[in-house]
């Protein structure tokens, strides 16, 4: 049955959205937070084991200081008051691939308390969100339902768990709610989880890949008038694409609306996205939620981060994102434009790295938002995943400088480095692509082409340059394209003033 | 070479003094031990399983290391057999926790001190029966068996850990591991005539001991000495990565401190005797000899002055909401997922993991561990936290400074480790209240996480074990080694010879 849905702009004019999201991060530690069990994304199921990521009888888990240091470096780059001690404690429920029966996060005694996160929007504005703590939590195994048509339980015979994922070290960050957004509200949200993904990978924390779950956000809108108290909210969870986020909150704010304008009330319950539908079904109402009796895990002693060992931390940070995209857009001399183009094709560090390799900012941005994006867009993969590299790129720069190609030579030479066959020298030698510019050759095709077309020459004779252009592209079907524009221009000239 | 009955009736440094001189091996002893467990467990029931394969390829591969010379870094109590409580985890021998919950697990690893007694070259003989989970005061609410007090088999051998009480004192080991949460290798060491240790909490990994309630439980040792127990500290204590809770320093001088003790001087010392933990409620015999064994204290030089723990008369309530709020969280990974017993749902019902958890509990708890969870459960809960767990904490750092003010008066704390002598069985089982009050003089140790130890005082006049407790400040076990020792020796001296000596043992007349 379809819901009743209002329209997005009447929602948004009529009714003041209040959101917040719990953006869970997974961290690409070595080993498992509690234990030291290997954790290798898509490895056989319950491979990766120990005695504690199991919750047998008489394990105990010991916290893994290198996820505690993740987590501090995230919580700086939030801007986040890092807590000097903060304290494990036990959340109790049952899920059957929860080996304990009790996740153990953090509850009263975070690690990141209070901080916040300038997020920038398209239009080069920037919002503030503010974030409410940051703190580390252990992950579930995985259920797998077998039997079914669509891998849901429902209709499933049975259901396998795998452990390999429990126990893998997350940091969950919780916003304070988040106002004034209005229409704004989807694209605000998308922005920041995408800030937090760029953040967490200029740390080198996390893989940040929301298809492998690496990342995933609990979404929370309820919807009131202005000077009205807060209404009842919905929570969508585990959300995992950009995509999602975005139309889940759009989504709610078109359901809730509608509901409020009959009248109805809105349900405090569990929904989830379902990207078939495009909508977000109802789950779990939160009335008969459960009491998680939260206590300081006693098998664990308090975390301990001095001072020091912060601004240790502290000064292995790199550049954040948003400052190295407004210091790189200046270096560049990109336009807004230009800058977000590379920026939505995730092109920026091979940008910056064919820079490096000695292109300039302009050639570099060219081939790899241009040529380079079509062929990734057509194969469906991403720029990184193309058998292309910087150095290619500026290589074939460097040979359009040198003169040795030409605008079409390069263009056929950096396919033939998309199609495999090789480096780009490696593909001109295979090719023989080279620029013709002065040899008899090119004198002789000239001569041909001026002789073919006396109407043209007569044209260019009076001093009308119009037609240069067909002159030059029959010298290039005549050279198969190896003919240096500039040589072939400059003879024509030569020819017409004899 | 001895006869058997003389060999098992030695305490375990005598048996590890004869391998040294090799007079016996250790797969003698450990024949000598099987067969008393034979002849014994009939009348006795301490053991839940007894690895006798296990225990004999053990001993012959320390004989065959002694053999060649290999002794580097054994200790002195290498070869010596033990008896292990079935609250801790031994790699391919069954352990249950006496619950028919874990009934036929086996697990795939083995605890730190397991590790150790291994590395140790002692043969670990089998696991013993406890309490389930480790939860009561008499050994009558484990699921499999009922084990008896080997000085009157119709009474209670005291509880959690009975099994390895009533192993030690009816010579089936020399010595045992025990698992003490509120008492529960002190309160059985006293009703059974055994000395019992609850080492500083941190001081002996916990890494493979089932979990009861974290903050309180520790491993520690069970045996007919002062100085043995001294050893086998030694042995399975120092630090432990795998436990987060571990101290990360090592071992006191332990076996110094009792060897010290023994020359029955102690000027110089101060004892403090506990005012909270004698007087109403507690037996006319154990007050008896709890206060000749003062007064012995005090012929040795201690001098002696009586020290107020005033918070001590409310350990037992906020116990009894610590304790059970970690239950309550510790056992809920018995939902029949992984291992240990599955109960389906009974037909008629949805066959969902829930139904199927919830019938495997009902299934694998017994009544006692059920009652537990239930308190621990309420006292977590979202409303009552504060008022319940909140002021219980409180409560907790009272005690603590309570030990701290006593300590700055006194070097060492005693009082009596039980308030009566053994009970008969079934007499405390309808009154979880009464079988709760075991305890009282145990608890406060677990509550400050402080060491302290139950020596055997004499018999009480019913003819019954009297235990005698000292306790010492945290993370100085040695301080409570040396008058425990001395007080031992006085008193053999007094008696001429052990308690052990007057324990009528018929089975061991069967032994061949």
């Amino acid at each position: 049955m379809a819901e009743k849905l209002m329209k997005f702009a009447d929602a948004v004019a009529k009714y003041e959205p209040v959101f917040g999201l719990e953006v869970h991060v997974e961290l690409s530690t070595n080993t498992k937070l509690f234990c030291p069990a290997h954790i290798e994304f898509g490895g056989e199921p319950n491979t990766q084991l120990t005695p504690v990521s199991l919750g047998l009888p008489g394990s105990l888990p010991v916290v893994n200081k290198t996820a505690i240091d993740y987590a501090i470096k995230l919580g700086l780059a939030l801007h986040c008051d890092i807590a000097e001690w903060s304290q494990f404690a036990r959340k109790n429920y049952f899920y059957p691939d929860m080996p304990r029966d009790y996740q153990i996060s953090q509850y009263d005694k975070p690690l990141n308390g209070e901080g916040y996160l300038d997020v920038e929007l398209d239009d080069g504005s920037t919002f503030r969100i503010d974030i409410e703590r940051a703190h580390v939590e252990d992950d579930a195994g995985k259920n797998t339902h077998v039997g079914g048509s669509d891998g849901r339980i429902e209709g499933a015979d049975h259901s396998l768990v795998d452990y390999n994922r429990a126990g893998v070290p997350l940091v969950e960050i919780v916003t304070k709610p988040i106002e004034g957004a209005g229409e704004r509200t989807p694209e605000i949200a998308g922005a920041y989880v995408k800030a937090i993904r760029d953040i967490v990978r200029a740390l080198n924390i996390s893989h940040a890949r929301m298809e492998q779950g690496n990342m995933r956000a609990d979404v929370n809108i309820s919807l009131h008038k202005k000077g009205e108290p807060l209404g009842t909210r919905s929570e969508t969870k585990n959300v995992n694409t950009f995509k999602g986020i975005e139309k889940t909150l759009t989504y709610e704010i078109r359901r809730q609306a509608a509901i409020l304008e009959e009248g109805g009330e809105i349900l405090q319950e569990t929904r989830h996205w379902d990207e078939s539908k495009q909508a977000t079904a109802g789950g779990r109402v939160k009335s008969d939620a459960n009491d998680y009796r939260y206590f300081p895990d006693p098998d664990l002693v308090m975390v301990h981060v001095t001072r020091e060992h912060i601004e240790e931390l502290e000064a292995q940070m790199p550049e954040m994102p948003r400052e190295r995209r407004a210091r790189l857009k200046q270096e560049w001399g990109f336009t807004d434009l230009q800058m977000r183009d590379a920026l939505n094709a995730d092109a920026l560090d091979l940008i910056e790295e064919t820079i490096a390799a000695g292109a300039d900012p302009a050639g570099a941005r060219k081939w790899w938002l241009g040529e380079i994006s079509r062929e990734a867009n057509e194969r469906g993969v991403s720029l990184q995943e193309l058998p292309i590299t910087p150095q290619d790129v500026a290589d074939v720069e460097g040979l359009i400088k040198s003169g040795k190609l030409n605008d079409k030579l390069a263009k056929q030479t950096v396919t033939g480095v998309l199609a495999g066959e090789g480096k780009p020298a490696q593909v001109v030698e295979k090719h023989g692509y080279q620029v013709v510019s002065d040899d008899g050759a090119l004198q002789s095709a000239v001569d041909e082409a001026l002789k073919a077309n006396p109407d043209i020459v007569a044209k260019l004779k009076s001093g009308n340059m119009k037609p240069m252009g067909a002159i030059i592209g029959a010298v290039m079907r005549a050279t198969k394209g190896q003919a240096d524009a500039k040589a072939v221009s400059t003879m024509v000239m030569q020819r017409i003033a004899q | 070479m001895s006869s058997t009955e003389e060999l098992v009736k030695l305490s375990a440094s005598e048996m590890a003094a004869k391998i040294r001189s090799k007079e016996v091996s250790s797969r003698e002893l450990v024949e000598a031990e099987l067969a008393t467990i034979d002849a014994a467990e009939p009348s006795i029931d301490a053991f839940l399983h007894v690895a006798r394969s296990e225990a004999l390829i053990q001993a012959d591969a320390f004989d065959r290391r002694l053999a060649a010379g290999d002794t580097e870094g054994l200790p002195e109590l290498a070869g010596v057999p033990i008896a292990v409580k079935d609250m801790i985890v031994t790699k391919g021998i069954p352990t249950t926790a006496a619950s028919k919950i874990l009934q036929g697990w086996v697990p795939p690893y083995d605890a730190t001190v397991i590790e150790k007694l291994k590395a140790a070259g002692m043969p670990i003989l089998g696991k013993t029966n406890l309490d389930e989970f480790a939860q009561g005061s008499s050994t009558e609410h484990s699921a499999f068996k009922t084990t008896k007090n080997p000085w009157d088999t119709g009474r209670v051998p005291g509880g959690s850990g009975g099994g390895s009480a009533s192993a030690v004192g009816a010579f089936e080991a020399p010595l045992a591991l025990g698992t003490d949460t509120g008492g529960s290798i002190r309160q059985p060491s006293a009703l059974t005539g055994t000395v019992g240790v609850k080492p500083t909490y941190g001081g002996v990994s916990r890494y493979g001991a089932i979990a009861m309630a974290s903050s309180l439980d520790q491993i520690g040792p069970v045996s007919r000495s002062v100085l043995d127990a001294a050893l086998l500290q030694e042995i399975i204590g120092g630090y432990d990565k795998r436990d987060s809770t571990s101290i990360p320093k090592p071992v006191p001088p332990l076996a110094q401190a009792a060897r010290e003790g023994m020359k029955m001087d102690l000027k110089g010392m101060k004892v403090g005797l506990v005012k909270e933990l004698s007087g109403e409620g507690y037996q006319p015999g154990v007050e008896a000899r709890f206060n000749e064994g003062v007064k012995l204290l005090e012929d040795m030089g201690a001098e002696v002055v009586e020290v107020s723990c005033p918070h001590f008369s409310y350990s037992l309530a906020a116990y009894y909401i610590i304790m059970p709020s970690e239950v309550s969280s510790n056992l809920a990974r018995y939902d029949g997922m992984r291992y240990g017993l599955r109960v389906m749902p009974p037909e008629g019902t949805a066959q969902t993991a829930a139904n199927m958890m919830a019938a495997t509990r009902e299934a694998g708890f017994g009544d006692e561990v059920k009652r537990r969870i239930i308190l621990g459960i309420y006292a977590l809960s979202a409303g009552y936290y504060d008022a319940w767990y909140g002021s219980a904490q409180k409560v907790r750092t009272l005690i603590i400074r309570d030990f701290e003010q006593a300590f700055k008066q006194a070097d060492v704390l005693v009082s009596p480790a039980s308030p009566t002598t053994a009970f008969k069985f079934g007499e405390r089982m309808d009154d979880p209240l009464a079988m709760y009050l075991s305890d009282v003089a145990t608890i406060p140790a677990n509550m400050a996480g402080s060491p302290a130890m139950s020596i055997p005082a004499g018999l009480s006049d019913d003819g019954l074990p009297v235990g005698f407790q000292f306790f010492a400040p945290q993370m100085r076990d040695e301080v409570m080694y040396k008058p425990a020792a001395a007080l031992e020796a006085a008193l053999q001296a007094q008696w001429g010879g052990p308690v052990h000596k007057d324990l009528k043992t018929p089975w061991l007349q069967d032994v061949k």
